[in-house]
């Protein structure tokens, strides 16, 4: 039977080989040719791709539809405890260089002792706070005001805040960087050229350079879990709820109701970046 | 990992990201090579279009200047660049909102524009050369001839024409560029250091001055190299040239400044922080006293005593050499003093820039020794000499 099935299949495997030249010749010159017309197809390619985007073409990924979504990220620092759960997942999740200069998100502390008109302000990223974890993948504050009279204290998540008018995108010199018809800014990362003016754009410091990939990099809203019903990786672990995260399209959404049911604040609001990331219970010296 | 980044030393509270600077030294010699570019073709314009006829020895030596620079100026972008090899990405499928997307055609299109205008200078010389050499250098200039050899009174009437048009093209074309680079700082609204409607006009005027040094410091040593006698007229009407544009840039900057410090936005306390404590010494002292104030000084003085003769020249070089050093520091206060003052607007950070490694000083200088180099092979094939008839 076997035997069989292999005499039968000679002649089409011969006949498979045979269309198996013809198509390497042609692809061989189909390849000259394409290379003379490299710069046209691009270029044009681009621009479709460019014009399929404004008119709102569904990404291919299976079950979801763009289109559909607006999401927003809202952030409630009233609850944050600075137990930095959120920004040790992140890095793992987003594969982020394990080191204390690149995050795409990270908490700050706002700190004000007796007597003293300014917040003491640092993040996880302090050398102080490095030296207390002991290590630069994993994060803590260390407890640098045991002693200290303190009048007021709070911790403030941080991240890209997906703009709807993004200075980030708007200096970008080959659109490699993009706004998503859902709401999120991403990064092409296989079209970026690594010219860094949007680190230098982007008014909230959530940009960094990815020297590994030569590219730039920043928080994406975990856009590969949110595409497929699930929640960002820092929204995942945050063991208060003070981070939110939700389609503002579903006025039941935990993000929808945040927003409905609090008077929320964007950071910098004078850049007229219009922020997509929305605050409860910071203070004045939060920017 | 730490070999892949350079990461920098901060006072006050700074974004975790931002003590990794974006642009560095390479960034710095970007915008100084620019300038450069439009100081030599401005010189090289007041003859060919102003009519100013004592700069005929320099003027086609500062355009060969400004065609050398103009070659550069890409090198270090390139380098600085993660992706160098998507670079024409940014031409291929330019995204239109980017100040950078334009950079691409305005190079490439003024690269093309200084590249005819050299030929038409130096046409004569190709055709010449092309009769009278032999063996592979016949070939060479009978190829950059591009098979015409007419230099009958009606070619070169033909080709004056030309050169009119383009320098006339070019002038806005040079100085479009330089102020262009200013924009990309100046349009930046997330840095209040850069942020500023007079950026573009600060980068255009120190762009003249230090063009304007660059020639004059080249004409010298080449003088010297080539043992001839320095025209004293061409001297002098250069360092009018620069005396009048300094005190332009100075006095912009000044008002930049004041602006600046009187407007008193959020952070105005880190920037007087930062202007009173690390920039004294590049700022104060390098850029504005010996760069700026010591030479203005000096060639007011010459001018005043009407000084001649060997006092004049030395006078007048040693004066370009600090304007060179104070318009690099200029670019290096901008470039870099814009990023070491946070954004929080709450803290500072110390660049330090590295010597050796793709973004370090070293790899800057290289860059900035690559146009003497290219100088020194296209003086050899297009000679530019004007010499006067004092020649020793």
């Amino acid at each position: 039977m076997q035997q069989n099935e292999q005499l039968e299949n000679q002649p089409d495997e011969q006949l498979e080989k045979q269309q198996k030249e013809r198509r390497d010749f042609l692809g061989c010159l189909g390849g000259a040719i394409a290379c003379g017309a490299a710069t046209v197809v691009a270029s044009a390619a681009s621009s479709a791709a460019v014009a399929a985007t404004a008119g709102g073409a569904v990404p291919p990924i299976p079950n979801f539809d763009w289109s559909k979504h607006q999401w927003a990220f809202g952030v409630d620092a009233e609850r944050c405890i600075g137990c930095l759960r959120c920004v040790e997942a992140c890095k793992r999740e987003n594969n982020v260089a394990p080191d204390a200069h690149h995050f795409r998100t990270w908490v700050e502390r706002y700190v004000t002792l007796e007597g003293e008109e300014k917040a003491r302000i640092d993040s996880q990223a302090d050398p102080a706070n490095i030296a207390a974890s002991g290590t630069d993948g994993q994060y803590r504050f260390a407890n640098r005001y045991k002693d200290a009279k303190v009048e007021k204290a709070f911790f403030v998540p941080k991240l890209c805040n997906h703009c709807t008018h993004p200075a980030c995108v708007q200096v970008c010199p080959t659109g490699a960087t993009y706004k998503t018809e859902d709401g999120a800014v991403l990064i092409d990362h296989t079209y970026c050229i690594g010219c860094q003016y949007c680190v230098q754009a982007c008014p909230y410091g959530a940009r960094f350079f990815n020297e590994e990939k030569g590219v730039t990099d920043k928080c994406t809203w975990c856009y590969h879990r949110i595409t497929k019903g699930l929640q960002p990786a820092c929204v995942e672990v945050c063991p208060v709820s003070a981070r939110i995260f939700g389609d503002r399209n579903d006025k039941q959404s935990l993000i929808s109701q945040f927003i409905q049911n609090h008077r929320v604040q964007v950071l910098r609001p004078e850049t007229g970046n219009a922020p997509n990331v929305f605050y409860v219970g910071i203070d004045k010296d939060v920017s | 990992m730490d070999a892949l980044f350079h990461a920098s030393p901060f006072t006050g509270y700074v974004y975790p990201n931002e003590t990794v600077i974006p642009w560095t030294v390479l960034i710095v010699v970007y915008p100084y090579l620019t300038g450069l570019v439009a100081g030599a073709f401005t010189i090289s314009s007041l003859y060919q279009v102003f009519g100013f006829t004592q700069l005929r020895p320099v003027a086609h030596f500062a355009l060969l200047i400004s065609l050398c620079c103009m070659l550069t100026v890409p090198l270090p972008l390139l380098l600085h660049l993660g992706q160098p090899e998507r670079a024409f990405n940014a031409m291929i499928t330019p995204h239109v909102t980017s100040a950078f997307a334009v950079f691409g055609y305005a190079a490439g299109f003024y690269i093309i524009l200084l590249v005819l205008e050299t030929w038409f200078v130096f046409r004569p010389h190709i055709v010449q050369q092309a009769q009278q050499r032999t063996g592979v250098m016949r070939w060479f200039y009978s190829i950059l001839s591009l098979g015409s050899y007419d230099l009958s009174e009606k070619a070169m009437s033909y080709d004056r024409k030309w050169l009119f048009t383009l320098a006339i093209i070019g002038i806005p074309g040079a100085h479009g560029l330089h102020g262009y680079v200013g924009f990309v700082f100046g349009s930046l609204k997330s840095r209040e250091w850069w942020s500023s409607d007079l950026m573009p006009v600060i980068f255009l005027l120190s762009a003249i001055i230090s063009g304007t040094a660059f020639v004059i410091v080249l004409y010298v040593v080449s003088c010297k190299l080539r043992k001839v006698s320095i025209d004293l007229s061409c001297m002098k009407v250069m360092a009018y040239a620069l005396w009048g544009f300094m005190m332009f840039t100075l006095l912009i900057e000044g008002v930049e400044f004041l602006s600046l410090v009187y407007r008193g936005r959020e952070g105005i306390e880190v920037i007087l922080e930062f202007v009173t404590g690390p920039l004294i010494i590049p700022f104060f002292i390098l850029q504005f006293g010996i760069g700026s104030v010591l030479p203005l000084i000096v060639i007011t003085f010459l001018i005043w005593r009407g000084t001649s003769g060997t006092a004049l020249i030395v006078g007048i070089t040693g004066s370009a050499i600090l304007v060179l050093l104070a318009v690099l520091m200029m670019r290096y206060n901008v470039v870099i003093g814009g990023q070491e003052i946070s954004k929080t607007a709450k803290g500072l950070i110390a660049y330090h820039p590295p010597i050796l490694g793709r973004e370090g000083l070293l790899a800057a200088g290289i860059v900035l020794t690559v146009p003497l180099i290219l100088l020194s092979v296209l003086v050899r094939l297009f000679t530019p000499w004007h010499d006067s008839p004092r020649t020793a």
